[in-house]
């Protein structure tokens, strides 16, 4: 491999898969050029105080921006709209009920799994067993709730497994598995009857954060994260692909 | 102005839930690539008026990437307006004469490796915002607004290998201009 500076930063952002990785590692080794660029520049990621280059948007502003979205449903108005609706069939009727209910019943599970996710990016609430190692998360949970949650390792492919916790979905105890990529954190939520309609993963937005959903080995699981679509649906390939025994592990 | 007169408070809502927690990150964007803080609150209130109103095509994703994206051609609208009322060279045709007059070659190829003296955060506020557009709003992207790679080339509609070369001149440039500021005091 010869020095290509594009490379060495894609390897301080964390931005090359891990074959990449190992060929430019293997240059840098052997190359004083190429050491001494990535020290200069990790030396600058280091010296630059990303958290105080933000600013922080004004509350006047914050304040116009909400008057963009109400924060109020019009309640008066949607009754009207359902009141000008009279001649509806009761057939009808009951159809729509039948629907709203359903949507509300996952609504709530996704909502609750997002606030859980949330909840979890507090300090010191992410796990309950941190460990990366899989062979401690998932005896952990024996005893702490009734089904044995598939906890696997997939650190060597890019998504670090930092622990274990207990949460709550809809009202019942659910296992958290939590990985993290870069900055970013995934929770996996497993437990019954959270919605999954098939083994194949269905991708959702929820409030702004990718929702990844499938069956596995009759439990239901859920990843959140605010990572982007395209590596979350990776890391339920390769989940999957580990728990059913087709990937190389 | 409601994507959905039938569903306008339950949009509002999911729409306020998901972008309004991305505000600072927008705001941060729009101040380094305007330079100015009256423009930046304009910018950033059409972000969201133009995101609110399209909400209902927003399909999938992360949000803030999209809200970005978003800015980004409300700041170069604005790019526009200046050069037009003012005669003010655009940023973006500034940045491709900068290109073309050999910038690429000027900075230095193999940094010193002198490891870089604490700044503090207005200095180094102003050495980001003293960067060429182009480069400037590749390094925001990543280094404050901590997007990945594939984030970036989505919001500047650029492939990934020009998010990595503008990235790499851009770290080159900030790194040359902050050892000319240490030389300086």
């Amino acid at each position: 491999m010869s020095c290509d500076d594009v490379l060495i930063h894609a390897l301080i952002d964390d931005e090359l898969d891990a074959g990449h990785a190992r060929a430019v590692e293997a240059h840098i080794a052997g190359c004083a050029r190429c050491a001494q660029q990535v020290t200069a520049y990790r030396g600058l990621r280091q010296a630059l105080p990303a958290h105080e280059l933000r600013y922080t948007a004004p509350a006047a502003l914050r304040a116009r921006i909400e008057r963009v979205a109400p924060a109020k449903t019009d309640r008066r108005a949607l009754l009207k709209g359902f009141l000008t609706g009279g001649a509806i069939s009761a057939l009808a009727a009951a159809s729509v009920t039948f629907v709203v209910v359903r949507q509300g019943r996952d609504d709530a599970i996704l909502g609750d799994a997002i606030s859980a996710h949330l909840r979890s990016l507090q300090a010191d609430h992410l796990t309950d067993v941190p460990s990366s190692d899989q062979h401690t998360v998932k005896p952990w949970f024996n005893g702490r709730i009734d089904l044995a949650p598939p906890v696997i390792d997939l650190t060597g492919q890019g998504f670090t497994l930092v622990g274990g916790r207990l949460d709550f979905i809809d009202g019942k105890p659910a296992a958290a598995v939590v990985y993290r990529r870069r900055v970013h954190v995934i929770n996996l939520f497993v437990a019954q009857g959270l919605g999954a309609r098939s083994r194949t993963p269905q991708l959702e937005v929820v409030q702004g954060f990718n929702v990844l959903r499938w069956n596995e080995g009759g439990l239901d699981v859920v990843a959140v994260s605010d990572l982007n679509r395209d590596e979350l649906e990776e890391f339920g390939a390769k989940f999957i692909a580990a728990a059913r025994g087709t990937g190389q592990r | 102005m409601a994507p959905d007169v039938k569903d306008d408070g339950g949009t509002a809502q999911r729409f306020r839930a998901a972008a309004l927690p991305y505000l600072d990150d927008v705001y941060t964007l729009a101040r380094y690539l305007l330079r100015d803080s009256h423009d930046a609150e304009d910018a950033v209130q059409e972000c969201y008026l133009r995101a609110f109103r399209h909400f209902g095509t927003f399909r999938g994703g992360p949000i803030k990437p999209w809200l970005l994206a978003i800015l980004r051609n409300v700041c170069r609208a604005e790019y526009a307006r200046r050069s037009a009322s003012a005669f003010v060279q655009s940023d973006e045709d500034k940045a491709a004469e900068e290109c073309s007059q050999g910038i690429w070659e000027e900075a230095p190829s193999s940094p010193e490796a002198e490891t870089l003296r604490h700044l503090d955060a207005a200095t180094v506020r102003r050495l980001i915002a003293d960067l060429p557009p182009a480069f400037r709003e590749t390094l925001v992207l990543r280094e404050i607004n901590d997007l990945s790679y594939r984030e970036i080339a989505d919001v500047i509609g650029a492939p990934v290998g020009t998010v990595m070369s503008r990235l790499a001149r851009g770290r080159a440039l900030l790194r040359t201009a902050w050892l000319a500021e240490e030389k300086e005091r």
